[in-house]
């Protein structure tokens, strides 16, 4: 080893290095910072053997205490079915008429039911349930397939057009598309379908021959005064809500190539209390029969 | 034009470290007016802040019986007759104002009496100080003990144990006492000495306790010294006529024995009254010399003016040669005026007037405060909904806060769209014309309410909507306004 220079002015050695005539004062780091570098160093090793660490294959070491931070999640989700307990047990036993009546079961039905839909409900009908285009408002008193609870109940577990075999079924037919009517026949019914909620009509429009069509085409599934069937999800066409536009072109538009729109279906998928939840809830934004 | 200077290093003089190391201060034992005052508030601060917690006040049935309670997992605090909920945190700022205006009075009347008599710190330094001479004995034998060569003998030893021991039980107290204010006082006292109290508490016990032991055991005068910004604070507020513990140098001036003096006295001439004992700096808590002057590190605890009393009184002098004074008087007393004391002058009127004005605005908001209040929040998603018949309805969510201590019923009434429907969702089943519902005591109600305007009467743009409150009972009113959307 070189022979180390001792600096006169500060009465340390230096490193040996030189640059441009400067030399470098030896200035280690502290001991005590150096034990502490090494101390952990010696910790992760307890580390290694302890808690998962090390990469295989198709798997990783375990570690001594089998530590799993999934297993965490499933103990933490676990409390929370424990803190939640005795009142989510109420909820579900309670029926939908008795926790409306009862404000505590309301309150927590309705904080349940307000979680729940914006974990599962939200893309589609919108996190205030305003819907969209296609998607029906939760809030309005219009119901495709009912408003009382059970209904909503039974529309949330089943849903429409799903595929669960309990699910409400019923299509609107492509009038158009598939040749039933003409081109100006559909015309004339878009028309009538208009004026049946007070919405004019275009010129030159036969209202005799409008309701004659409807009358054949129309009124099996939207009844004789287009009040809608909610057992076929056919919407009343007199009120002034509309699903997916009252304009006459979007009512043509709706009669040339039909309309079936798709709820899925929740049972399995959600606890019967968290439905029973979400059935208060969404009967409570407003629009609830 | 540059010079190239070539320094020797043996010509650089050494002018030692910038760092000043503390040195230890060893106060007396002293006895007179301002010492009986210290103990006076010691007693009365301590005792308060040590049993105040057990104080009881009856609140009624389901409500904390603790007369001053910070109750933090259920959001109140409770202070004898008064209860805040958090929104109303302001009175505290009011009395953060208060307590920051009383502290410019006190300066401008009588200089550091905060520093001097009230400060926790000067507090607690002051009882670790009684414990330390009371174990250890006066000044002398302990400057004597901590310099001697052969220090540890068995005797030495013991006594420390005991003084550090007595230490940490005050310091133990007065994180025990601390811990009391958060929580049911007699309760949390039976858990803790049972070991079943929650480990948050021994937690915050360990830590005042840790911090009484060095703030008031170790750190003691250096505290004032180099971490509070009062001395700072209160050096830029002073001025000429606040009274501070002041040397009085035109009579203390020229120091000399108490012969000479006599001898000058025979001659009439003029002598010094100070003999030089160095009594005041012997008591002195921060271990400063008085006689140079006002300085920062004073915190003009009165304690060398006791000292000095007691001296002057075996000489057969005039006592207060060290007394609450100001320049002014002392240059009037050299020009031979009768000295002259102005407590009342603008500085000590305007800072009274801002207290009685910040108090009485909290005195009067306190007083009219609503113990019913209502809180509207529109829903955005969707602001507006068209029903079936073409009506529209707006959902709002409404939160109730009723503050007194019993459950009551209160009805429900809007000021908006002409013929608008009031529903309270879950609420309005027995008067659907006039939705009342029970609030329950010392808590708040949120409800869903729905308010429709009928399709002939459909606002053509948003209108205010007032909602209104009334305690059936007591005919207490609460109101908010929001608005009522049209699509």
């Amino acid at each position: 080893m070189a022979e180390t220079e001792l600096d006169q002015v500060s009465g340390k050695t230096t490193t040996g290095h030189q640059w441009d005539g400067i030399k470098e004062l030896n200035t280690p780091l502290p001991r005590w910072w150096v034990l502490t570098f090494y101390a952990t160093i010696i910790w992760a090793i307890g580390y290694w053997v302890v808690y998962p660490a090390w990469p295989l294959l198709w798997s990783n070491t375990t570690g001594l205490i089998n530590y799993s931070s999934r297993a965490d999640v499933g103990v933490e989700l676990a409390n929370l079915e424990k803190i939640r307990g005795d009142k989510m047990v109420a909820l579900g036993a309670a029926s939908l008429e008795d926790i409306e009546k009862d404000p505590a079961l309301l309150a927590l039905a309705r904080a349940r039911g307000k979680a729940a839909f914006g974990d599962n409900c939200a893309p589609c009908h919108g996190s205030g349930g305003a819907g969209a285009k296609g998607f029906p408002n939760l809030n309005d008193d219009d119901w495709l397939w009912g408003g009382s609870l059970e209904q909503i109940q039974q529309t949330i577990q089943f849903g429409a057009r799903s595929g669960n075999a309990k699910a409400h079924e019923g299509a609107m037919l492509a009038f158009g598309k598939d040749g039933i009517l003409k081109k100006d026949e559909i015309v004339t019914v878009a028309n009538y379908v208009r004026s049946l909620s007070g919405l004019p009509t275009s010129q030159g429009y036969n209202a005799a021959a409008g309701a004659k069509l409807f009358a054949d085409n129309c009124s099996t599934c939207h009844g004789e005064n287009g009040k809608g069937n909610q057992d076929l999800g056919a919407p009343d066409l007199t009120d002034k809500i509309w699903l997916y536009g009252s304009d006459q072109a979007t009512v043509i538009e709706t009669i040339t190539n039909g309309r079936s729109g798709v709820m899925p279906a929740w049972v399995g998928r959600l606890d019967p209390s968290t439905i029973k939840a979400l059935a208060v809830y969404v009967h409570t934004l407003g629009g609830g029969k | 034009m540059n010079k190239i200077v070539q320094i020797d290093p043996d010509q650089v003089e050494d002018v030692g470290p910038l760092y000043a190391a503390r040195k230890k201060v060893y106060p007396q034992k002293v006895s007179g007016t301002f010492r009986r005052i210290k103990w006076g508030l010691m007693a009365f601060c301590l005792g308060v802040y040590y049993f105040l917690p057990f104080v009881r006040w009856n609140r009624g049935l389901g409500a904390p019986d603790q007369a001053v309670l910070i109750d933090l997992p259920n959001s109140r605090f409770y202070f004898f007759f008064i209860e805040l909920w958090p929104q109303e945190v302001y009175y505290f700022t009011g009395l953060l104002i208060l307590a920051a205006i009383t502290l410019f009075l006190m300066n401008s009347v009588g200089g550091r009496i905060w520093c001097g008599y009230l400060c926790p710190q000067t507090v607690w330094t002051d009882l670790f100080y009684a414990v330390e001479r009371l174990v250890e004995g006066d000044r002398r034998e302990r400057m004597k003990k901590d310099a001697s060569a052969h220090r540890w003998t068995l005797e030495r030893i013991s006594e420390l144990v005991l003084k550090h021991s007595i230490w940490l039980l005050i310091a133990w107290w007065t994180g025990g006492a601390w811990v009391l204010y958060f929580t049911d006082a007699p309760t949390l006292v039976k858990e803790l000495v049972t070991f079943q109290a929650p480990a948050i508490a021994y937690i915050w016990i360990a830590i005042l306790t840790t911090t009484t032991y060095l703030l008031a055991g170790f750190m003691r005068e250096q505290v004032c010294v180099y971490m509070c910004p009062w001395p700072r604070i209160q050096a830029a507020l002073t001025d000429e006529w606040a009274l501070n513990v002041t040397y009085r140098y035109d009579r203390g001036e020229k120091r000399m024995s108490v012969k000479k003096a006599n001898d000058l006295r025979a001659l009439g001439q003029h002598a010094g009254d100070c003999v030089d004992c160095y009594q005041c700096v012997a008591v002195c808590p921060v271990g400063i010399d008085i006689r140079n002057g006002p300085q920062l590190d004073c915190i003009q605890c009165g304690l060398c003016i006791d000292a000095c009393d007691n001296v002057m009184k075996k000489i057969n002098r005039p006592t207060r040669l060290i007394g609450y004074d100001n320049d002014i008087n002392i240059q009037r007393r050299i020009e031979g005026k009768a000295p002259i004391y102005r407590i009342v002058r603008p500085r000590t009127i305007i800072y009274t007037a801002m207290i009685a004005l910040v108090g009485g605005i909290m005195l009067y908001t306190l007083a009219t405060r609503s113990l019913l209040d209502i809180n509207v929040l529109h829903d955005r998603n969707p602001v507006a909904v068209k029903l079936s018949d073409g009506s529209i309805r707006n959902a709002y969510t409404v939160r109730f806060l009723n503050k007194r201590g019993f459950d009551r019923v209160v009805a429900i009434d809007i000021d908006g769209p002409q013929d608008a429907k009031l529903h309270v969702v879950g609420g309005d089943s027995i008067t659907p014309d006039r939705p009342m519902i029970v609030l329950g005591r010392d808590g708040t109600t949120e409800l869903r309410v729905l308010v429709t305007a009928p399709s002939d009467r459909n606002p053509e743009k948003s209108i205010p909507v007032k909602f209104r409150v009334t305690d059936i009972g007591l005919g207490e009113v609460a109101s908010a306004t929001d608005n009522f959307v049209a699509p």
